[in-house]
């Protein structure tokens, strides 16, 4: 009643106000597909392999499948984009947390028995029994794939973790490089 | 019943995520209208195209059979590229 109402005021039909209202909805339809972008955010906090192992499956399958993928690498995660561990200009804490943590994904534990590095050991040769890719196999491929990998800078600067300890073409970023790819993923994971 | 295909990929042997990984890359290889015909003897693998084709848009799953060989279970899918 108010539509045809207010049709008659402004002289058009009521079909033309309603071909004008699906206009409108398509237009702000299109902008909510664009806020969703086909991508997934996987925030990698632990530095544990069977965790990191499945992080990484993720990441490469949703690549695969067409997705992009964005990982986030913070806290313990920093120890799985390292490539070797460095003493140099670090101050005790962090010289301490050099060496209690893995120089790098080689030398992961697992997050259930790893009895000293025994349960990982095992983990990787019950892997490999079964040719399920490595670890090692998987960074390579992720980044192979055009999977973004970015270090937290914050957590990196907190663990004395220096920028030549990481791996080469890393991105660093904050909280926002995180959300600004969460916002707009399909789905995020903390693993 | 045969499916028509245009290339083979042998994912025989291969686990979560390499079947769906290197499939991928093959179709890449392939013009729109081909199609990929994958053998794998990961048993995931036949909910993994499923999942892959219910996301991507550029795929489509022709057909899924499953052969019973002396070595096990093989897995055969065929992907058409469709853009």
């Amino acid at each position: 009643m108010e539509l045809t109402m207010e049709a008659r005021a402004t002289g058009e039909s009521p079909s033309s106000e309603l071909a004008a209202r699906v206009m409108e909805l398509e237009k702000r339809l299109a902008l909510l597909e664009e806020r969703s972008e086909d991508r997934v955010t996987i925030i990698v906090f632990s530095g544990d392999l069977d965790r990191v192992m499945a992080a990484f499956i993720i990441a490469t399958g949703a690549a695969a499948m067409g997705q992009q993928a964005s990982m986030f690498f913070t806290f313990w995660g920093l120890s799985v984009v390292k490539k070797q561990a460095s003493f140099d200009g670090k101050t005790v804490l962090q010289k301490m947390m050099a060496m209690m943590s893995p120089a790098s994904s080689q030398a992961l534990p697992v997050s259930k028995m790893n009895y000293f590095g025994v349960g990982a050991k095992m983990l990787r040769a019950m892997m490999k029994q079964k040719n399920v890719s490595s670890l090692e196999d998987l960074i390579a491929l992720a980044r192979e794939m055009g999977v973004r990998m970015i270090a937290c800078e914050m957590s990196r600067d907190v663990m004395g973790i220096k920028e030549s300890e990481l791996m080469p073409g890393l991105e660093c970023g904050g909280v926002a490089t995180f959300l600004g790819d969460a916002l707009t993923s399909r789905a995020s994971l903390f693993i | 019943m045969s499916t028509a295909f245009d290339k083979v990929l042998d994912a025989r042997g291969m686990n979560c995520p390499m079947p769906l990984v290197n499939a991928r890359k093959e179709i890449g290889t392939l013009n729109p209208g081909q199609v990929l015909k994958v053998m794998a003897t990961d048993r995931g693998s036949v909910a993994d195209f499923q999942g892959w084709v219910k996301v991507a848009k550029n795929v489509e799953l022709v057909a899924q059979e499953t052969e019973t060989t002396d070595a096990g279970s093989l897995y055969v899918h065929y992907i058409k590229r469709t853009a």
